[in-house]
């Protein structure tokens, strides 16, 4: 069963997504999904959802919407001004906003993508298995596009009982309730990029960078280009030179791979990332710091820092630790009858 | 039980790509032998579906698995080093090589003029005239070596050995759909209205992709392609739509 979000006014650039469209990048069908996997995988828990299920991923403003039931959603990522018939609503925490209510994105004080999940998903069709909205290739989420005035998004609706949050809404005048505050998965290093270094591994043809780009890459700050979308980020800084030039046959990338072009100047490959390239490739980011790349916009300087493999798995198993923890006390706080512990 | 035949003289190496996907090289260099073990090795590795992997994603000399760490305790040690030997003895057991694909597909192409903006300058650079540089492009039978750049774009080769032209030193900004390019030995058909470097010889009215399908491609891995040159008129009889 479904019912419907409507959308009164779209934001700049409001794409449905989920983790991911893998499984068909043999075919050259690039994975998509979340820029910011770890604020969609929150904003899920939140709402009792599984870390797939699809969101609305909102990139420097948001729109402005109302839902056709009374609906749990919750907003996770960058700190933007949401508010529900004028009062504002909470980031990272479950809420249970009234049907009819207008839910309107205001202002970005930080980051870049704000992630409002929906209890159940947003369940467009799914297009070889997966929601996540693919422009360039016009297919996934709503007709391959952004979001538009008047577009009517089905979500998927949970055969349950009502939850104690609903009972409390018909019983409150308000125009949402929201669960008790759940402390979030700690980020090892802050969430500011300004602030915190880009973990990296080094990539395969580091050793054939010359020393001065190879020292320039983990010691000199990079900007992040106003040529950066959602395929990858430009970075803009030191110049780095090969030894010699290279033949490259083009091979798999990942999220993350940071290729340089004859240019000179990297670029981190994001979520719409092509699935194989061909220039040499100097590092790699952690998957633990994608989402502080994520967060980040044109203009922003951030640095490098290298670690190993292992201290990359062991940063990626913590964070999953932490993040465990965080669903198991979301899920009570939306869930248990009494107010969640503090 | 019959014996399969196995992929003759395997030998592999295995990197990280960051902590969530790692590659194995099979080969340096671009030729249909590595390509099979590629596509070879691939097969294999999907029908043992291990713990974890997401995507695999053959391309020329290499396979990628794309993995998360989640489904394999880290006590156990470096998730990367267990998925390493997994394959490593998975490999080492030999894997069975795959029946030579007979299907050839012959694609409509129609060369030269707003369709090959590049035909001319191709031929002037192999030193041929533009008729016989369609001649050798179009008789080549090119094996399809993987997909990637856009959904369902295949490289194929190897094309004629007189007409192999390096990359354009600057890449056009837009290229139409349907685009037939050619560089270092390798031919690709653009999926989508994108920039390139590739010399455009020719365009195929064909869509090859198909979100709707499974698979998606029209293509397959180890086909072999011929292009099949046509007219402007007939080129617009056959233009398909593109979903």
């Amino acid at each position: 069963m479904t019912h419907l979000m409507h959308v009164d006014q779209p934001g700049m650039f409001s794409l449905v997504q989920d983790l991911g469209r893998y499984g068909w990048q043999r075919f050259g069908v690039p994975a998509n999904g979340a820029m910011d996997e770890r604020a969609h995988r929150i904003a899920n828990a939140l709402v009792g959802n599984d870390d797939d299920a699809a969101t609305l991923e909102c990139t420097l403003t948001g729109p402005t919407l109302h839902f056709a039931r009374n609906t749990l959603i919750a907003l996770s990522g960058a700190d933007m001004v949401v508010t529900a018939d004028g009062k504002r609503v909470p980031m990272n925490r479950a809420v249970m906003l009234r049907r009819g209510v207008v839910l309107a994105f205001g202002a970005c004080r930080r980051g870049t993508r704000t992630y409002l999940a929906v209890r159940g998903g947003i369940d467009t069709d799914p297009v070889m298995g997966s929601r996540s909205t693919f422009v360039r290739g016009a297919y996934g989420g709503v007709e391959g596009r952004a979001l538009r005035r008047g577009d009517r998004v089905p979500v998927a609706t949970p055969q349950e009982d009502q939850l104690p949050l609903d009972r409390m809404l018909v019983q409150s005048g308000m125009p949402f309730v929201e669960a008790g505050a759940v402390e979030l998965p700690a980020v090892a290093s802050g969430n500011a990029v300004d602030s915190a270094p880009i973990r990296f591994m080094r990539g395969p043809q580091w050793r054939k960078f010359s020393l001065a780009a190879r020292q320039a890459f983990v010691r000199q700050p990079f900007v992040i280009s106003t040529q950066s979308d959602r395929m990858g980020y430009r970075l803009e800084g030191p110049e780095l030179a090969l030894k010699q030039p290279l033949e490259m046959i083009s091979e798999a990338c990942d999220f993350g791979t940071v290729q340089v072009p004859p240019s000179g100047s990297p670029i981190v490959l994001m979520a719409d990332r092509q699935s194989a390239g061909g220039y040499p490739k100097i590092a790699y980011v952690i998957s633990t710091d994608l989402p502080l790349l994520a967060q980040a916009a044109p203009g922003d300087s951030l640095h490098f820092a290298p670690v190993s493999l292992r201290q990359a798995e062991l940063a990626a198993a913590q964070a999953e630790q932490a993040f465990a923890r965080f669903r198991h006390d979301a899920i009570e706080a939306v869930f248990s009858r009494a107010p969640a512990p503090r | 039980m019959p014996t399969a035949l196995l992929v003759p003289n395997l030998t592999w190496r295995i990197e990280p790509v960051g902590d969530r996907c790692l590659i194995i090289r099979l080969g340096d260099q671009v030729d249909i032998d590595v390509s099979q073990t590629v596509h070879a090795v691939a097969a294999r590795l999907m029908h043992a579906a291990l713990p974890g992997v997401i995507d695999l994603v053959p391309a020329f000399t290499t396979v990628a698995v794309h993995y998360r760490a989640s489904a394999r305790p880290v006590t156990n040690g470096s998730v990367c080093k267990q998925l390493k030997r997994d394959i490593d003895a998975l490999l080492a057991a030999g894997v069975p090589a795959l029946p030579p694909s007979t299907r050839v597909v012959d694609i409509p192409a129609c060369y030269g003029g707003e369709y090959g903006p590049d035909l001319e300058d191709v031929a002037a650079q192999c030193g041929l005239s533009p008729d016989e540089t369609i001649r050798r492009h179009s008789q080549s039978r090119q094996f399809v070596y993987t997909f990637f750049f856009a959904p369902s774009n295949p490289f194929a080769g190897p094309v004629d050995a007189s007409l192999h032209v390096p990359r354009r030193r600057t890449p056009r900004t837009r290229l139409p759909a349907g685009s037939v390019g050619i560089a270092n030995g390798i031919s690709t058909i653009y999926q989508n209205d994108s920039p390139g470097g590739w010399n455009i010889i020719a365009r195929t009215p064909w869509n090859l992709f198909d979100a709707r399908q499974d698979p998606p491609t029209r293509l397959q891995l180890g086909d072999q392609l011929r292009f099949v040159p046509i007219s402007p008129e007939r080129f617009a009889e056959l233009l398909e739509p593109r979903a």
